[in-house]
């Protein structure tokens, strides 16, 4: 009976141990990859290979969440407020949501599972196949030349993605606003920018900015760790995803305390 | 060993991966000029050995000296300098398959600062040649080669910077027997070029004896057997005689479970 017991407490301590061993080396590999961005030599070639991955390929995944989002929001809230007559605040709810939380938060996730997967499986592979050891033996870190660019790239290129569906978002909600709700265009527009202030946005990119570091880190960590084969990559690229969308949902509401809280 | 003065030098190297000791104490001479070939079974712990000499694995303890420096103890960036005169043959060629040809073989020089990109690709159409491919190779992708060509190509990748020492991982395993021998030959030409300093491993007999100047065991950790390949066949040692003949029985307990 007692040993259950003590091999019950025995189990969450290591769980627990496991835990704090690879958020230190989580945060040890974050610390190594940004000190290579500020020591040359610096690959800019596989700077901007991953900032057009992230940047630009995922611009089709994230417009279309955008869209979509901004359009229930505007559905959903018209209906909602009409239950209390205030239809008229729908606009400046939209356009808080989408700049605040939304457009940041639903960009991180899709990109993390785009780009955060694509990272572990690529760099995964490079591992299980010595491809990273080979970097080493032709005199280049591979620190320095795989993760580092990514890191970069992820952190820059996530606040333009959310940027462009920020603007597609509010536009999906003056859509269906003024077609099916019947909405004036000027009056809409008139209320979402009235509302709208900077740190809106501001906040807005900057959480972007943290989500896409942490995409690209979570990505670039997995893979790098990842032993034994196609079953290897494969484990590292699910737990790239799971932890990089946790990691998200967590930083959204440290962020949000850290701005808006008062 | 035998006059020439060792280029590299292993002492009780040790390494163990949680409880399993794969290293237990290797002493290995690998003097200048020749070429050593560490032979012993699956799991004895080979690329271990080589992974620790070229820094990409840290052993618990030893120490290895390369040109009589020991580079285990030395500050990183001289570290790195002894290191860099090293090249390396992987096991499965290891190409970074997001590049060309021509630029996987440049790779090395163009990390180094040695040529520019424009000079790059004449050199690796030149090294190409060397191990015997043609020069419209160069803009093909390592996916669009056969298993001997990766070989090739990364034999071409390992001698473009002119390294004074080379490391072959299995260079023959997974090719058949004629190919294995057309590449044990590259080998022999390059290693010849360089100056002719090398370290091989391999389970294949044939290949041992192709490219070996000095041949030693690796059995349990450690070097249990060193000599010339003549005297291999005839080592009297039942450890190597099982492994060089291979018996399924003798001294030997392949581990199925490790």
């Amino acid at each position: 009976m007692v040993n259950t017991v003590l091999d019950g407490l025995a189990g969450i301590g290591r769980a627990v141990l496991m835990l704090c061993r690879a958020a230190g080396a989580l945060v040890l590999f974050a610390l190594v990859g940004l000190s290579h961005l500020l020591r040359p030599p610096f690959y800019g070639r596989m700077f901007l290979r991953a900032f057009i991955e992230i940047g630009y390929f995922s611009l089709p995944v994230v417009a279309l969440t955008a869209i979509f989002t901004g359009m229930v929001l505007a559905l959903q809230s018209s209906t909602g407020l009409a239950r209390f007559s205030a239809e008229t605040a729908m606009p400046s709810l939209v356009v808080l949501s989408i700049t605040r939380e939304l457009g940041p938060v639903l960009a991180g996730l899709m990109v993390a599972g785009r780009v955060g997967a694509a990272m572990a499986a690529e760099i995964g592979t490079m591992r299980v196949t010595d491809q990273v050891d080979a970097l080493t033996t032709l005199s280049t870190d591979p620190m320095k030349y795989l993760v580092a660019p990514r890191l970069l790239a992820g952190t820059l290129a996530l606040p333009l993605l959310v940027l462009v569906g920020d603007i597609l978002g509010v536009l999906g909600g003056f859509i269906i606003a003024t077609v099916k709700l019947g909405f004036n265009a000027a009056t809409y527009i008139s209320n979402t920018l009235n509302y709208m202030q900077t740190i809106d946005v501001v906040s807005g990119l900057t959480k972007a900015a943290v989500f896409g570091f942490l995409i690209a880190l979570l990505g670039c960590f997995n893979g790098y760790g990842s032993r034994g084969g196609a079953q290897g990559v494969g484990a590292a690229t699910t737990s790239a995803v799971v932890a990089a969308s946790v990691l998200i949902l967590a930083f959204d509401y440290g962020l949000t305390e850290l701005f808006f809280a008062r | 060993m035998n006059g020439a003065a060792a280029k590299i030098r292993v002492r009780g190297l040790r390494k163990a991966f949680g409880a399993k000791r794969v290293l237990d104490g290797v002493d290995l001479d690998v003097p200048e000029g020749t070429s050593t070939v560490v032979i012993g079974g699956s799991g004895s712990g080979k690329s271990v050995l080589l992974k620790c000499i070229l820094g990409l694995i840290e052993p618990d303890a030893g120490s290895i000296e390369i040109d009589g420096r020991d580079v285990l103890r030395l500050p990183r960036g001289e570290r790195a300098a002894l290191r860099r005169q090293i090249g390396m043959l992987f096991q499965n060629g290891a190409l970074f398959d997001s590049l060309p040809v021509w630029h996987n073989v440049a790779f090395g020089l163009l990390a180094q600062g040695r040529v520019n990109r424009a000079e790059a690709r004449t050199r690796a159409v030149e090294m190409l040649a060397q191990v015997g491919l043609p020069a419209t190779a160069a803009e093909l992708w390592p996916a669009e080669l056969s298993g001997g060509m990766q070989k090739r190509v990364g034999l071409a990748r390992a001698i473009a910077a002119q390294p004074a020492v080379l490391f072959f991982d299995e260079p023959t395993t997974g090719l058949d027997p004629i190919m294995g021998a057309v590449i044990d030959g590259l080998i022999v030409d390059c290693v010849k070029r360089l100056g002719g300093t090398a370290v091989a491993i391999t389970h294949d007999m044939a290949s041992a004896r192709r490219i070996a100047d000095r041949v030693a065991m690796l059995h349990s950790g450690r070097i249990i057997w060193s000599g010339t390949p003549e005297a291999l066949m005839a080592s009297g040692n039942p450890y190597v005689d099982q492994f060089t003949h291979g018996r399924r029985d003798g001294p030997i307990r392949m581990e199925l479970r490790g």
